[in-house]
């Protein structure tokens, strides 16, 4: 089985500041991948780039098998490709259903999006009473749920998510996560990125450790969680 | 009474062409938060570009409606090609310079249309041909003629089918998108050069439709008209709130009743010592007044919430 994401020495930097100094990562088709690390690691610097927000200096990217470097972030959402950003990057002021047909905005069945938008609701009951309220007046759980919503409306098959639980009180980190293990459940692949290290490496089937720039350590998630060096540095134990 | 009622459909023609040119300034700013300085030359060349128009097609026999529609699709196609190549030449590669800099090539470009337009069409001033109705009728004692009335319709008109876009399609809600997160729109897979094309084009048909407008009114076209028109319709959409459609319809439909109300009151306001020629004056102070109690405008919500 080939990966359905890989990543060969990827490096980036922006205005002289190495931020990825050769980042190699494999996502196969649906995996649940954790990227973990601390701040300033470069996770979010690594997730916008395979978006294409960022443009590397050197290495390669391939996507389904294809290779990503010089395809513009707009195009990489249609072949099935979507980020969920830090910070959720909702439309404040588009409403919820607005936002979820935002994350359609490749699609041209309509059907198809309406049938989508019904299962978003029923994924996101909370979402369902708020359809017509601008996401900007929602709660921070509830603006990540727009986020995560609207990103699955693009149906991806792969979805990248960039802290999910960032800001989160711990009832609504509880049901993020249990809806990005539904989400997985469906075979959608997904490469996670969190601080929350433990969360992360229990949903997920393996791992990355990001150090400054650098892969540390690849594992499956269950020997990460049990090795030494991460439970020192991330799991604060 | 009836010097009231008549100031009042004066002002409404004349905020309606406001009104039409504001909306291209709040798009683009709404979009790209840089003021298109170069917006009203566009207007200008609309006007232009439809007397042309008229003059080819005048010993063609043809109705004078068609002559104008022909004059009107010909003048928005040219202005749209116009707007699309102001933001390809003058904005695009400065996307990511300081504001000051996409400033000074908006007057630049501006600049350049109202020379090129002066070296195309003369300095001096064209008459506009009277290809509408011109009869006038009475509306409870004050005058309006079928021009005036044309225009008001036509914006409204113009003015609904845009409200529409923006708000009921997936055109509409893209630009939305862009406007207020351009890379969270990327990644729902936006072209935002394509978003931000599309949107200079919609501002400059605008214009091109107020330029024939101001035109067929007045009778009277110039390579200059853009320049004072332009500064207008820019403050019609800074007294509405810049970035906000209906802030611009309603900043341009005011500040023409402003005027047009300065222009009729201000010798007895002023017990006889400014005169109408003052209006510009009147309409500025207003701006004024409303911007230092309301900085973000009258429908304005924030101000400088983009860096």
């Amino acid at each position: 089985m080939s990966a359905l994401l890989e990543v060969r020495d990827l490096k980036v930097a922006y205005g002289g500041i190495q931020a990825l100094k050769g980042v190699s990562l494999d996502v196969a088709p649906g995996e649940l991948v954790a990227l973990i690390g601390s701040n300033g690691a470069g996770k979010t610097t690594a997730l916008k780039a395979l978006a294409g927000l960022l443009h590397p200096a050197a290495g390669k990217v391939h996507y389904a098998g294809k290779l990503l470097n010089d395809c513009a972030a707009h195009r990489r959402v249609r072949g099935g490709l979507a980020l969920v950003p830090e910070g959720r990057g909702v439309f404040a002021r588009l409403t919820v259903e607005e936002n979820l047909l935002m994350g359609a905005y490749t699609r041209n069945d309509r059907a198809g999006t309406g049938v989508d938008l019904e299962r978003m609701y029923t994924l996101f009951p909370r979402l369902a009473e708020r359809r017509t309220q601008l996401a900007g007046t929602l709660s921070g759980g509830e603006q990540q749920m727009v986020a995560m919503a609207r990103a699955l409306m693009s149906r991806p098959k792969l979805l990248m998510l960039d802290e999910p639980s960032m800001g989160l009180a711990p009832m609504m980190v509880a049901k993020i996560f249990e809806t990005i293990r539904d989400i997985s459940a469906q075979g959608v692949s997904i490469l996670l990125v969190e601080q929350n290290a433990k969360l992360a490496l229990e949903a997920a089937q393996r791992g990355y450790v990001l150090e400054s720039g650098l892969i540390t350590l690849s594992d499956n998630a269950a020997n990460l969680l049990g090795s030494d060096e991460v439970r020192r540095a991330y799991l604060g134990g | 009474m009836d010097i009231l009622l008549q100031q009042i459909v004066n002002g409404l023609v004349q905020g309606s062409v406001y009104a039409l040119v504001a909306l291209g300034y709040t798009m683009v700013y709404g979009i790209l938060g840089l003021i298109n300085f170069a917006h009203g030359e566009v207007v200008m060349v609309g006007a232009m570009v439809a007397l042309t128009m008229t003059q080819l097609l005048a010993a063609s026999g043809l109705p004078p409606l068609v002559i104008l529609l022909i004059a009107l699709m010909t003048s928005a196609g040219v202005c749209m090609a116009l707007g699309y190549g102001i933001e390809r030449i003058a904005y695009r590669p400065l996307r990511n310079a300081p504001r000051l800099a996409p400033l000074i090539t908006a007057i630049g470009v501006s600049i350049v249309l109202q020379n090129l337009a002066m070296m195309f069409w003369g300095r001096e001033y064209h008459a506009f041909p009277a290809l509408l109705p011109h009869s006038t009728h009475m509306l409870a004692g004050a005058v309006i003629n079928d021009v005036q009335i044309i225009i008001v319709l036509v914006a409204l008109a113009v003015m609904a089918c845009l409200l529409l876009l923006v708000h009921r399609t997936r055109l509409g809600r893209a630009m939305r998108a862009v406007a207020e997160n351009p890379s969270a729109a990327a990644l729902m897979g936006v072209n935002i050069n394509g978003v931000i094309s599309v949107t200079f084009m919609l501002g400059s048909a605008l214009a091109a439709v107020a330029g024939i407008m101001v035109s067929a009114n007045y009778g009277i076209v110039h390579y200059y008209m853009g320049a004072i028109l332009g500064l207008k319709a820019f403050t019609a959409a800074v007294l509405g709130g810049i970035g906000n459609l209906r802030g611009a319809m309603l900043g341009g439909l005011l500040l023409g009743l402003i005027e047009s109300l300065g222009a009729g009151y201000i010798g007895d306001l002023s017990g006889g010592f400014f005169g109408s020629n003052y209006q510009d004056v009147f309409a500025f102070f207003v701006l004024i007044i409303v911007l230092i109690f309301r900085p973000s405008g009258l429908m304005g919500e924030r101000v400088a919430e983009r860096a």
